[in-house]
């Protein structure tokens, strides 16, 4: 091994470690946070026993779960019912890997330690755990295997609230794959790229891609929802016609680790969101964050935080708003206005973006930026009009007043 | 249709979704900044006179555990009639009556089951001395079955307000 590879590894595995620490404990605190903000909506304080003001309750929830009992059901498939919360967690961990979350770190070492040998790295390091060329595409790859978990521990469960959970999370995951992964179309469009080195840079030499691919932003937002099974789309654990669907018969560790692989699926929504969408790490409106230096690392890593909190807080925010779809309106949603949506801004981005940089010829990435968000001013007014207008979908209403109408007439012609 | 039936008038427009969801979480949001209605409990409590949640305070008329009241030499009030295990529908009043050199009637053995007790206030209602009462308790938790046998001693040495039951000038609580 030479000691160019040997200072990678060690910076590679310290990332990883880290990572991996921030995003365990980052979930743990979630749960949390999520008891805390659906508290204040409904005017609750939350839990505030445990610890100050409730912070140690995550602490109080692991070591209640790790000591109760694991039940097995007596007809279960052994084996993938306990390999499926490994197989739903996993997935959800792989993600995280790959999202830069702070600006590149130039570090500069050549040391020595004992027998392990010489350890040397010169240049910028990435503040990604693997700077992977194909990101955006292991991410579409990695984020449909979580289903795998959740349809086998709803078969493995032999229950059929389990079952019909597990049926409904894979047939929901493979419905908004679709979209979601048609609605990142554009943004590869814009960037040229598929790394989300590249995708951060782009947007920090232009605008954020959430203003000249708004409706890519929209879509991809609603997919991820729906990718998370978080509300408005968690038909696979319905409590009131499921019990809990997928995880119907775990119990204990096994539990949480359901738990564990949903909050870690949502950081890893919203940091996509940041990162696609919101200039992952980037500050706007100044260009110091990319000047290199331990200060700007710091200060990137602390916005991309913030950026992601946020949309944490959306999600959890639409939790508690929101309603559950019912099946059928998922699917519709899903696949007749979704689907051809994200295939028609496709079409629409390809002919902008074509126009804007070959035939006007505008080289400012911040004025062709500007011009493709006044054209998605102009399609968002059109989409949210057309919707609206209840052309395409028709309110209940339309069908109670077909209903009035025909039992005016059924009247009618009885008194006839 | 011999019973009226309410028909809510449905949306035919605006049926995109994004503006109601719009709608919603500016309603969420709203409630994120209102003020908090949970009481917490052990550091306030409803038999507080001033918690801070009004509304919340315990009715005068809640029935409670009992309390024996006592006249100013601190014997109980209680004459031994046998009213209040007569009345009692429950069965859960245990009462042997005494009676002094001077002819007063006292118990000797004056136990309440509160277990068995269904505070419907009854005894309270039917002793004509006010001497048994329901009261403002709701705290009742012991380390042993035998300890919700209340005797008189235990009776008397409670402190919580004796429940009103209710207004007699305003029976109905209007």
């Amino acid at each position: 091994m030479t000691p160019e590879l040997k200072g990678y590894l060690l910076l590679s595995s310290v990332k990883m470690i880290v990572v991996f620490t921030i995003i365990m404990i980052g979930v743990a605190l979630l749960t949390l946070m999520e008891r805390k903000v659906s508290a204040w909506m409904q005017n609750r304080h939350g839990p505030n026993r445990v610890g100050w003001a409730g912070l140690l309750q995550p602490a109080a929830d692991g070591v209640k779960n790790i000591l109760k009992e694991e039940t097995l059901p007596a007809l279960a498939n052994r084996w993938l019912f306990t390999v499926a919360p490994a197989l739903s967690f996993i997935p959800a961990l792989l993600l995280s890997a790959v999202i830069p979350f702070a600006a590149p770190l130039p570090l500069d070492f050549d040391f020595t330690l004992g027998p392990l040998g010489r350890f040397v790295h010169h240049g910028p390091m990435p503040m990604v755990v693997a700077d992977l060329p194909v990101g955006f595409l292991f991410v579409l790859a990695i984020s449909s295997l979580g289903v795998y978990g959740i349809a086998l521990a709803g078969w493995s469960s032999n229950s059929k609230y389990a079952l019909l959970g597990g049926l409904r999370a894979s047939a929901q995951m493979v419905s908004y794959e679709v979209a979601m992964g048609l609605s990142l179309i554009p943004v590869l469009l814009m960037t040229g790229d598929v790394s989300f080195a590249t995708i951060v840079t782009k947007q920090q030499a232009g605008l954020w891609y959430v203003m000249p691919l708004f409706l890519s932003f929209f879509i991809f937002t609603i997919a991820g929802f729906a990718e998370t099974n978080r509300l408005p789309f968690d038909l696979p654990e319905a409590e009131s016609e499921l019990i809990t669907g997928y995880h119907t018969e775990y119990s204990a560790m096994k539990f949480s680790f359901f738990f564990i692989a949903e909050y870690a699926n949502v950081v890893t929504v919203c940091a996509m969101i940041t990162t696609l969408f919101f200039g992952g790490w980037d500050i706007p409106f100044t260009d110091w964050d990319r000047s290199g230096g331990l200060l700007p690392t710091m200060v990137t890593w602390l916005v991309f935080f913030v950026k992601v909190m946020f949309w944490i807080f959306v999600v959890m925010w639409i939790r508690w708003t929101l309603p559950r779809f019912r099946y059928d309106q998922l699917m519709a949603l899903g696949w007749k206005v979704m689907m051809p949506l994200a295939l028609a801004y496709i079409m629409v981005m390809c002919v902008a973006i074509y126009v804007v940089e070959r035939l006007l010829g505008v080289t400012s990435p911040v004025m062709g930026s500007l011009i493709l968000f006044g054209l998605n001013l102009v399609i968002g007014f059109l989409v949210f009009g057309l919707l609206d207008s209840g052309v395409f979908i028709r309110g209940s209403g339309h069908r109670q007043q077909q209903q009035v109408l025909q039992s005016r007439g059924a009247r009618a012609a009885v008194a006839g | 249709m011999a019973i009226g039936v309410k028909v809510m008038k449905r949306p035919e427009r605006q049926v995109s979704y994004v503006r109601a969801t719009l709608k919603g979480m500016a309603l969420t949001f709203k409630h994120m900044l209102e003020k908090k209605v949970t009481m917490q409990y052990p550091e306030q409590k409803s038999t507080d006179a001033d918690h801070g949640l009004g509304v919340y305070s315990l009715s005068p008329r809640w029935r409670g555990t009992h309390r024996m009241l006592t006249d100013e030499q601190g014997r109980s009030k209680c004459v031994a009639c046998g009213l209040c295990p007569q009345i009692c529908p429950a069965n859960c009043i245990k009462l042997v009556p005494g009676e002094d050199e001077q002819g007063h009637r006292y118990p000797l053995i004056y136990e309440i089951d509160e277990f068995r007790c269904i505070f419907c206030g009854y005894c309270q209602e039917v002793c004509p001395e006010e001497a048994i009462h329901v009261g403002t308790h709701f705290e009742n938790s012991e380390y042993s079955r035998g300890r919700f046998v209340y005797d008189l001693e235990r009776l008397q040495s409670q402190t919580h307000a004796v429940s009103s039951l209710w207004d007699p000038s305003d029976p109905k609580g209007e």
